[in-house]
């Protein structure tokens, strides 16, 4: 799994920080997304595809 | 016309208005007839819902709607009085919006909140402590759900908590329903003139606050400072204020789901998020105007036309959720829209859910005998506000 982020449609809601903590993080200026794992172990899977369908801005998809 | 208009009454405290429920099970997508007589549509379908806040076609500029709901305070040409105040991103669409919400997001972070654990866990059992030693039975409302966030918020903001009779007041005002549109107006202006003070004296004396640090940014002038701090303190106030009161409320009168919750305290978390999606206390709207035709569940909305979501029946879609008329604190409940969805979705919602699970884990811990002081269908809901809960909670222990 290989993940994109696109901090120009991000709006910095957090839900994918709260949902895979392991896999995203925000930064500490405009909240936007901020990739840990680009490419997620398999036990991440599940959560990142939640975080997935959880953005509310669509921000974060899976290659 | 369509016989269908948007209405706060309900039939139990708990459940949306029965007749959209109702509604629901024939068609995701509704007529439904505006206060001012505009022909416009009723969303309660989880999926269109999300495709509307989600649609950049979709705008959230009050002059480009229409009103869902008649303010009994209002006369028709009352509505054209209101515009969006500078900096209050909450009614702007792209890219004027990301300007200000740019300059917020990074105050209001998943690991930002997480700092703020500590002292909001101080505030919470203080607010417990004060109510320990008071007068059975006592208001929860005025000794739990309010202050907590009330508090929080204008710790977080640098807003005097000694003002607080200042603005509650005029934010009840401004949400009550009932309110004339002139009293509306004149509340709306006094709390400007008192965070435009406030502003004032943070250039000349700034503080380790967020107001102060938006103020040393320099990016916005006075006036944008005004609105954004209007929008903020109010939605810190009203919002997790209300989840607080209705939550326990609920809970009380769920005492399975209660137990639950006290008795194992990794239940708390995801009992946040049912409490989140069960009272959806977002009851009337948002809405927003197509800029342009857009199919959305099969129907044309036309350009211009105005689409109201309802959240709280959304969130009761069964086909997203099992059961979903069911308080289940235990559920997987990810993917509420208790918070919206789309680039307005809320930007205290982290700051909300931490409050929550403290002041909800707190509640149960210091006081497990807890019970209402008032026969349940006594207690005094808010279907005369903006935002739904209880103005009252009277409780024991």
């Amino acid at each position: 799994m290989e993940i994109k982020a696109d901090t120009t449609v991000c709006i910095g809601a957090g839900m994918c920080a709260l949902t895979a903590p392991q896999v995203f993080d925000q930064s500490e200026d405009d909240g936007t997304v901020m990739l840990l794992q680009p490419a997620p172990p398999a036990d991440q899977e599940d959560a990142v595809r939640r975080a997935v369908t959880l953005c509310p801005s669509g921000a974060i998809s899976i290659a | 016309m369509s016989d269908l208009t948007l209405t706060t009454g309900r039939e139990r405290p708990f459940d949306p208005p029965d007749v959209y429920t109702r509604i629901r099970q024939q068609a995701a997508v509704h007529r439904m007839t505006y206060s001012d007589g505009h022909e416009g549509w009723l969303v309660t379908g989880y999926d269109e819902d999300r495709a509307v806040l989600a649609d950049p076609r979709f705008s959230n500029r009050p002059e480009l709607m229409h009103p869902p709901f008649a303010r009994p305070g209002f006369k028709p040409e009352d509505t054209g009085r209101f515009r969006t105040p500078p900096g209050f991103f909450l009614r702007m669409d792209e890219p004027e919006h990301a300007r200000y919400r740019k300059l917020l997001t990074g105050q209001f972070t998943v690991r930002r909140m997480k700092l703020l654990e500590p002292r909001i866990r101080e505030i919470a059992e203080s607010c417990l402590d004060a109510m320990e030693s008071a007068r059975r039975p006592a208001d929860l409302v005025e000794a739990f759900a309010l202050p907590i966030p009330s508090l929080v918020i204008c710790e977080l903001l640098g807003v005097p908590y000694e003002d607080r009779a200042r603005f509650q007041d005029e934010s009840r005002k401004m949400l009550t329903l009932e309110s004339k549109a002139d009293d509306v107006i004149a509340a709306l202006g006094r709390m400007s003139a008192y965070l435009a003070g406030l502003i004032t004296r943070k250039r000349a004396r700034p503080a380790d606050d967020l107001l102060s640090g938006l103020v040393a940014g320099g990016e916005l002038n006075d006036e944008e400072l005004t609105g954004v701090a209007i929008l903020l303190l109010i939605a810190g106030h009203e919002t997790t204020a209300n989840m607080l009161g209705l939550g326990t409320y609920a809970l009380l009168t769920n005492p399975d789901q209660l137990a639950a919750m006290r008795d194992d305290p990794s239940v708390v978390d995801n009992g946040v998020e049912e409490l989140l999606r069960y009272l959806t206390i977002i009851h009337l709207g948002p809405v927003r105007a197509a800029l342009e035709d857009v199919e959305i569940g099969g129907r044309l909305i036309r350009k211009g036309d105005s689409v109201t979501l309802h959240l709280p029946v959304v969130n009761r879609d069964p086909d997203r959720f099992a059961d979903p008329g069911t308080l289940d604190v235990a559920r997987p409940v990810g993917g509420h829209l208790a918070f919206g969805h789309g680039i307005h979705q809320c930007l205290g919602q982290q700051l909300a859910r931490i409050e929550m699970r403290i002041g909800y884990a707190a509640l149960l811990r210091r006081f497990p005998g807890l019970r209402l002081a008032v026969p349940p269908d006594e207690v005094p809901m808010r279907t005369d506000m903006s935002i739904y809960g209880v103005h009252r909670l009277p409780v024991t222990w």
